[in-house]
């Protein structure tokens, strides 16, 4: 629940700088692809930014995109919650440290 | 003003001189290698990595992130070289070649970009002139140096929006232990196909580095500059 709200904080702060507009996001809310608000730039972006505010908070060093993110037949990046347990999985993997 | 600088392979020879260089300025200078150094100076610090290994330079990073919050400037000077005929070369020489030269430059120059991306910053890429001669000897040595210059290219277009150059020096041979074991006729060779026929010094390395890192190249990057004449 903890890391829920803060990567739909994470989210919404990051959003609204990106894009200059406030969007409220529900677990459902479309980030990229189709029409999520982000473009491929913008994703890159929020990747490097995720991963520095996981290290910062939780002290592991987890890597968003890596094979695994981009192999899925549903990306981890298309909507808020499927983010939210792709980095509850990373977080739970013993390769990352 | 100081700027913050963190040179890979700098426990000798030209990443050393460097490092003692951008102090001697009164710049803050993180080096790396893959043992200690001697090096002691109060805006000095050196941490053990292996700059081919993923785990060992995102931890170097983060430490510096936390430690420093930003760095100016990136060199990516370590670098492992190795003569010996295509037919004979072992498999594992290609693996550290590739591991250490283009893995090691890669890995610094994605990692470091996170912390520059707030600022901007200038990175430096390691060539030779290996690779542009095409040094019989040198098929994988110059072959990692080509795909540094790719990466230098490519990078400085991916980077520039986030205000980061990215160039690279192809230096000739520097007397260094890099170069000690290569035949004096090889490099007698090397040195004739050069506009100027002699070795490179540290000081020939550094003047270019200096114009690279500087505040008024900010127009500069994707650029090689081979020294010599090439």
């Amino acid at each position: 629940m903890e890391l829920e709200s803060k990567i739909i904080k994470f989210l919404e702060d990051f959003l609204k700088e990106e894009l200059g507009e406030s969007i409220e996001l529900s677990l459902e809310s479309k980030l990229f692809g189709g029409e999520g608000p982000l473009d491929s730039m913008a994703l890159v972006n929020l990747v490097v930014d995720l991963e520095e505010l996981i290290e910062d908070d939780y002290g592991k060093t987890i890597t968003l995109a890596d094979e695994k993110a981009m192999s899925r037949r549903t990306s981890p990046f298309s909507r808020v919650q499927n983010l939210i347990d792709y980095v509850q999985e990373q977080l739970n993997s013993d390769n990352n440290e | 003003m100081s700027k913050i600088f963190l040179i890979t392979g700098d426990r000798k020879g030209i990443g050393r001189s460097l490092s003692e260089h951008y102090l001697s300025q009164g710049n803050i200078v993180i080096g790396c290698s893959r043992s200690g150094s001697d090096l002691e100076h109060n805006n000095y610090e050196h941490l053990i990595c292996d700059v081919g290994d993923e785990k060992s330079v995102k931890s170097l990073i983060l430490h510096i992130r936390k430690k420093y919050k930003s760095i100016d400037v990136l060199i990516n000077n370590a670098g492992m070289a190795s003569m010996n005929h295509i037919l004979t070369t072992p498999v594992s020489t290609f693996d550290k070649l590739v591991h250490t030269n283009l893995k090691g430059t890669f890995l610094f120059t994605r990692e470091a970009s996170k912390i520059m991306r707030g600022k901007g910053g200038s990175i430096v890429n390691f060539s030779t002139v290996a690779s542009p001669l095409n040094l019989e000897g040198e098929a994988i040595y110059a072959s990692t140096k080509a795909a540094v210059e790719k990466l230098t290219k490519i990078s400085s277009h991916e980077l520039s929006n986030y205000n980061i150059r990215v160039n690279c020096i192809g230096p000739t041979p520097v007397y260094t232990d890099l170069i000690k074991a290569v035949p004096k006729n090889k490099i007698e060779e090397l040195l004739s196909r050069q506009a100027i026929k002699r070795l490179g010094t540290f000081d020939d390395v550094k003047n270019v580095i200096d114009f690279y890192c500087s505040n008024s190249s900010n127009f500069i990057t994707g650029q090689i500059i081979y020294l010599g004449g090439i």
